[in-house]
């Protein structure tokens, strides 16, 4: 079965568009040409329009009641949406692109779309599986895979199509070191076999450095800034573009500067811990972990090894199987184990931060949103006032106070959903992957922060798969293995 | 190359009557909608009859005031997609769901979606799909109930007294304009709220521009 | 959730085309609805129970679906007996409740006949698998596309439903309002909820748009729908368990035709 595809040619002239119900243009007055077979980063600083861009390529924009348009946009010299086909996109959230229940199943989506003929359904389905190196029975179900193979699954799907244009939108954002290692590699094979277009836009440059060979920076509101090749335009533009929150080779984010240590006593022990969800046990052996005061512990480990299971453990929220964990110096003098806590006891010893932030919204309002946790306390006006200001101050939400909550962008979210923690001053803060998917601006200001709480006495316990963040922050680590007996592929905590 | 020019390549014109084609994501979100509808008629299955004995023991037929749940389907459909036969197709889908959870009504669930769904569209239709506002989400509501009740007592009722019939099928109107059309309205101007439904004119109509 | 992945196993029941198995279900309830008495709804709940068992489904999944039935089966028809018209002789009567022989005899009957329509569909649909009935209402129904597709594809967020529920939960904890309020928790977390699926459903159908759905294209099906003579024989099955019943019934004297009733 060949698989060439000629690469699709993309033409702007002077192109633009706006959102139904906005009066800004999302962008305008893109010009430029790309050419088939050409590999190309697009960069740019969040709101630059680079998603809006991708999918008008992809023809998904909408028609009139989504939007306008002006200038001209093609690929192969047809409007997008003529050639659908043609073209392949990739997008951020590996679960959001999952279509159907089986594997073989979700990748012939695409070709029965576009009219294929059943036996080439198949023999294409067959061919792009190998190509992205998923090797999984057709009737597998798609619900048990992890993010890198939900991914890969959605790039097979694409590539099934055999499109002529390949766009990929964030698509290591969402994913763990080794996700993002397996799409790479998946993406590098899928355009050296078919020659097809490569546009891909990603905040962390060093991923696709070596794989594009042109780079283009859209500018926020307007068009084209820069477009070169990746030396050229990164030595040019690279430090507006680090400040900017792109992660460009070269121009990391500062770090802080950490204060003494001081000594201090332990805050949080276990005895004995087997972690689990409902009653069955992640590992057969207990998790000896220590906490003293002022200090960070971070938590690593491999997807299913139950990180995140422990980060709820130790924050009172999931009750051990079998052990304890032991926070009397966080007690006041009550019960040691935090599981026992009343929600309003656990508000003023340990905060957690969740990984998605909207699990955790609410509130009508960012000012209210800030305000839950000390009106559950049943603090005075007059204090909460002060405290929403400060953290308002603090994590630059202040313009954002009336905004509703799900309205606010990536790392504004982030930002709130920290904030909230904070409001009632908890001496333990428990943060579950609090970098993942974010610009090197918020990264910087959060890390910051941390260095910060510490210094001031905050004990931090981080699940990360993010080694500058635990070489930044973490006094000690934790590494957690996927037990051996549980490696069955059913799912069960696989993120 | 930076400025934004008024350019005003496509004309704008003003749309009397609202597009009617359904878009994929009228059709997926509809679906999303009338799965989450499904599963709070599921609930709704399991602990009704609880909920509503102490109506029925004060007055035979008063248990339909709190029937108006069953009803939310249609309205919300129509309320946030707002194209022709989304009242129909989120109230016979949010019934289907119910259904194949192991409703107690089997195949006839279907049916009463389908006949619930279809008197809050038969408003929509009547008001030309334009208008969206609180009254007309109540009538839908209302008359999602009156084919309630109506079709519970030709099928599970036939044996019983005026009397009830009247009080039921009144309890069901004032439960569905109440729970189904007013409770949707308010639940759709929250949603609206939070941003999810921008891509629908029910959501940018109700949002500032930001 | 467990409830959309369909029970699997190699009996006969399990290869039928989800679209008959809706037409048996369907023939049965349209059928056994038309009258209200207990001949025909028990003839037809006996008739079933004989083939369920012979067709293998197991005891204690059978019991587990189907509890919501019996529960509720029995409440209907302890309504009937309270409220049902009355007729014959009058064993106790208070206000508006009226048990007579009537309405005992209506009781009975509403019973059964809830079972009888009840039982049978829950037993096909627990072992339908969603895609194959979407692949059947396209190919065999001639359904659009478009919706039978979008609708699937939305019904499989339900999947990742119970995970966010779960984090929801949690959540409330840890933000200090689990202690009170479960009613209204319930409702912020219900609505919480919706908002995350309108907006996975909104990205779905960008995804399903940028691999060429929707667009004006002929649709060609990767997996074939079909119907088998094993299909012929659950649907003949259906007609003769429904006729047997009716016959019975009407032979009996007890048909009680419920356009006759009010």
């Amino acid at each position: 079965m060949s698989v060439d595809a000629v690469g699709a040619r993309i033409d702007a002239r002077a192109w633009g568009w706006r959102h139904a119900g906005r009066s800004d243009w999302a962008l305008s007055g893109i010009d430029l040409i790309i050419a088939p077979g050409e590999r190309v980063l697009l960069l740019g600083a969040s709101g630059a329009g680079k998603s809006t861009f991708l999918h008008a390529l992809a023809g998904v924009l909408g028609g009139d009641d989504d939007g306008e348009a002006h200038g001209e946009l093609l690929v192969d010299n047809q409007a997008p949406n003529i050639v659908r086909g043609r073209v392949g996109l990739l997008l951020q959230d590996p679960d959001a692109q999952v279509i159907l229940a089986r594997v073989g199943d979700d990748v012939a989506f695409g070709c029965e779309n576009l009219g294929v003929p059943r036996d080439e359904i198949w023999r294409r389905v067959d061919a792009a599986l190998t190509a992205v190196g998923l090797a999984l029975p057709l009737d597998h179900p798609t619900s048990a895979l992890s993010g890198g193979q939900k991914q890969r699954l959605a790039l097979a799907g694409l590539l099934a199509m055999q499109p002529g244009l390949l766009l990929l939108d964030e698509p290591t954002a969402n994913l763990d070191s080794d996700g993002v290692q397996e799409v790479r590699a998946a993406v590098e094979t899928v355009v050296a076999k078919t020659g097809a277009t490569l546009v891909v836009i990603e905040h962390r440059v060093s991923i696709w450095r070596e794989l594009v060979d042109r780079v283009i920076v859209f500018s926020a509101g307007g068009g084209v800034l820069a477009d070169g090749t990746p030396d050229r335009v990164l030595a040019e533009q690279g430090e507006s573009l680090a400040a900017a929150g792109v992660w460009v080779p070269g121009f990391p984010p500062a770090r802080p500067v950490r204060a003494a240590r001081r000594d201090t006593n332990a805050v949080l022990t276990t005895e004995a811990l087997v972690i689990g969800r409902n009653a069955r046990a992640v590992h057969g052996e207990p998790i000896a972990v220590e906490l003293e005061g002022g200090r960070a512990l971070a938590i690593t480990g491999p997807n299913g090894s139950g990180k995140s299971t422990l980060a709820l453990t130790i924050g009172g929220l999931l009750p051990p199987v079998t052990g304890t964990v032991s926070a009397a110096g966080l007690a006041n003098g009550g019960a040691e184990e935090p599981i026992s806590w009343k929600s309003k006891e656990l508000l003023t010893r340990i905060g957690t931060v969740f990984q998605d932030p909207e699990h955790q919204f609410v509130a009508a309002t960012v000012r209210d949103e800030l305000a839950v946790g000390p009106r559950a306390l049943g603090l005075p006006e007059h204090e909460i006032e002060a405290r929403i200001a400060h953290l308002a101050e603090r994590l630059r939400l202040g313009a954002l106070l009336s905004a509703n909550p799900f309205t606010l962008s990536g790392g504004e979210k982030r930002r709130l959903s920290v904030a909230t923690v904070l409001a009632t001053r908890p001496p333990l803060v428990i943060l579950d992957e609090p970098t993942f998917g974010q610009d090197s601006r918020t990264w910087q200001e959060l890390v910051a922060l941390l260095a910060e709480l510490l210094d001031d006495g905050t004990s931090i316990v981080a699940v990360t798969h993010d080694r500058e963040f635990i070489a930044a922050i973490a006094d000690q680590e934790l590494q957690l293995v996927v037990p051996t007996r549980a490696r069955r592929d059913d799912g069960e905590s696989a993120r | 190359m930076a400025t934004a020019i008024e350019v005003p390549a496509v004309e704008q014109h003003s749309k009397p009557k609202p597009p009617s084609r359904w878009r994929v994501i009228d059709i997926v979100v509809a679906s999303v909608i009338a799965v989450a509808v499904g599963l709070v008629y599921f609930s709704w299955n399991l602990i009704y009859s609880p909920a509503s004995a102490p109506l029925q023991a004060a007055l035979p037929g008063l248990q339909a005031l709190v029937y108006g749940v069953w009803l939310i389907g249609g309205v919300l459909g129509g309320l946030i997609i707002r194209k022709p036969g989304a009242a129909l197709y989120v109230s016979l889908v949010a019934a289907t769901v119910s259904a194949l959870l192991g409703s107690q009504w089997g195949l006839l669930t279907l049916e009463s979606g389908l006949v619930q769904g279809l008197g809050a569209e038969l408003i929509f239709l009547a008001f030309r799909y334009s208008n969206w506002r609180p009254i007309v989400a109540v009538l839908a509501g209302a008359a999602s109930g009156l084919a309630l009740g109506i079709n519970d007592l030709v099928l599970w009722f036939p044996g019983a007294t005026l009397l009830f019939a009247v009080i039921y099928i009144s309890s069901a109107i004032v439960s569905g304009a109440l729970i189904a059309g007013l409770g949707s309205w308010f639940l759709v101007r929250g949603l609206a709220a939070t941003g999810a439904l921008s891509r629908f004119a029910s959501g940018r109509q109700a949002t500032v521009d930001a | 959730m467990s409830v959309l992945t369909p029970i699997k196993g190699t009996q006969a029941v399990y290869r039928l085309n989800p679209v008959s198995k809706l037409a048996a279900s369907a023939i049965i309830s349209l059928t056994l609805v038309l009258s209200i008495d207990w001949v025909s709804a028990g003839v037809a709940l006996a008739l079933q129970i004989v083939i369920f068992f012979w067709a293998g489904i197991g005891l204690r999944p059978f019991f587990r679906r189907t509890v919501p039935i019996w529960i509720a089966a029995a409440l209907g028809g302890f309504t009937m007996l309270l409220y049902g018209r009355a007729s014959g002789e009058t064993y106790f009567q208070f206000l508006l409740i009226q048990i007579s022989d009537g309405s005992i005899e209506l009781a009975i009957a509403t019973t059964l006949r809830m079972l009888a329509i009840a039982l049978p569909a829950v037993v096909l649909f627990i072992t339908i698998d969603p895609t194959d009935l979407a692949d059947g209402l396209a190919q065999i129904v001639r359904l659009p596309a478009r919706f039978v597709l979008g609708a699937l594809a939305g019904l499989r967020l339900i999947g990742l439903f119970a995970e966010d529920w779960r984090s929801l939960e949690l959540a409330r904890r840890a933000r200090g309002i689990a202690d009170r309020g479960r009613l209204r928790r319930f409702w912020g977390q219900a609505f919480a909820l919706l908002v995350l699926s309108i907006r996975r459903g909104a990205k779905l159908a960008t995804a399903m748009e940028a691999r060429g759905f929707g667009a004006p294209i002929e649709r060609s099906w990767a997996r074939e729908s079909r119907l088998r003579s094993a299909d012929g024989v659950l649907v003949a099955l259906a007609i003769a368990i429904s006729a047997t019943a009716v016959t019975v019934s009407v032979l009996t004297g007890n048909w009680n035709f419920i356009a006759a009733q009010s």
